[in-house]
């Protein structure tokens, strides 16, 4: 019975984070959805127009592609590692069910 | 064609919203770079230490703990769009936080803002200590605050959860605002100017990405409830969840 709710439950919750994540695509006309970084830069400059970075990064991804793949590769180590350890877990507790009846 | 022109040069020249996620490369002075580092280092040092201790008494919480990094690690990876035309991105450390406690999430937030800043340039290795302060102290710190006093308020643990990790999102990035503010204040009006500025745009832009972060992190909260009853009994999570629902680790399997 639990399961059956539990899925539900995390399926309404889902539909909401889509629902936020849908609604500035059609409400904010001609936007590309820039990172936010680089926009701190921009004021950063504008309080302080002399600034002058520093230091550069180690490296840098050369373009988009580079960047998107390693971002891609970053959440899919990460859901691999939440899906392993969910599966392992259910498979454990779905044993222990079955021992008992 | 001239109006074409004209608009383009307006649309890239008008002030855009501004608000930082992680603070990039070489944009704080050495000074507060130093400072923060400062600041940062005996959060992160405490975090180990208690990470190691829990570990060694409980060697099955690593795979928990495991869970903790790879949800920070999924999440700070989603750049989701939010209603001010940008995008920005959860950071995870809540769920963690409540969890393990806050610096255990230091450690494991750092990880990532330097995998981040080493690989992505996302964010700085000079900035590495500010950025963590911001996302890997303040947040945690918030989610596991937010998580006790709601638990102590008898509010369920589902919004308690809720509460913690989305407000720990929205607290670092206020806590990135001020360090901007800090080390850049507006010549006219100082630091609180430029605080508002910071502030002002971002503010809006965080908070549908605030409930987004809640939201995730409840969806995790709810499968560990289902699923791993004997961790959160060892982290202390369970107890008062057990007395009030009865046997939920029974039902887990069916």
């Amino acid at each position: 019975m639990l399961a059956v709710t539990l899925a539900h439950k995390n399926l309404l919750l889902l539909a909401f984070v889509v629902i936020l994540a849908v609604i500035p695509l059609f409400t904010v006309a001609d936007s590309e959805f820039p990172g936010a970084d680089g926009r701190a830069e921009e004021t950063i400059l504008e309080l302080s127009p002399g600034y002058q970075t520093w230091v550069d990064a180690v490296w840098e991804p050369p373009g988009g592609e580079t960047e998107s793949l390693l971002f891609a590769l970053q959440a899919a180590l990460g859901s691999g590692f939440l899906g392993y350890y969910f599966g392992l877990r259910r498979g454990e507790a779905r044993k222990k069910a079955d021992a008992k009846s | 064609m001239k109006l074409a022109a004209f608009t383009l040069a307006v649309i890239l020249l008008l002030p855009k919203p501004t608000y930082a996620m992680h603070i990039m490369e070489g944009f704080l002075p050495l000074p507060w770079a130093v400072f923060w580092t400062v600041v940062s280092l005996p959060f992160v040092v405490h975090g180990v230490l208690s990470i190691s201790k829990k570990v060694a008494h409980n060697p099955e919480l690593k795979l928990l703990l495991g869970v903790s990094g790879a949800f920070a690690f999924v999440l700070s990876a989603l750049k989701i769009p939010s209603v001010t035309g940008s995008s920005s991105h959860p950071t995870g450390v809540g769920l963690g936080a409540v969890l393990f406690g806050p610096t255990a999430m230091s450690v494991i937030g750092t990880i990532v803002l330097f995998f981040q800043a080493l690989l992505l340039a996302h964010g700085g290795l000079t900035t590495l200590g500010a950025n963590a302060f911001a996302m890997a102290i303040v947040g945690p710190f918030v989610a596991y605050g937010v998580y006790k006093v709601s638990r102590g308020m008898g509010i369920n643990s589902a919004l308690a959860v809720f509460l913690a990790a989305a407000l720990g999102n929205l607290l670092t990035y206020v806590t990135t605002s001020a360090q901007l503010a800090l080390a850049f204040p507006a010549e006219v009006g100082g630091v609180l100017a430029s605080l508002t500025k910071f502030l002002s745009i971002f503010a809006v832009t965080q908070i549908p990405l605030a409930i987004s972060e809640g939201l995730l992190t409840v969806i995790i909260f709810n499968f560990l409830l289902a699923y791993s009853p004997r961790e959160l009994t060892l982290l202390k999570i369970f107890s008062l969840q057990d007395k009030r629902k009865g046997s939920v680790s029974s039902d887990a399997g069916a």
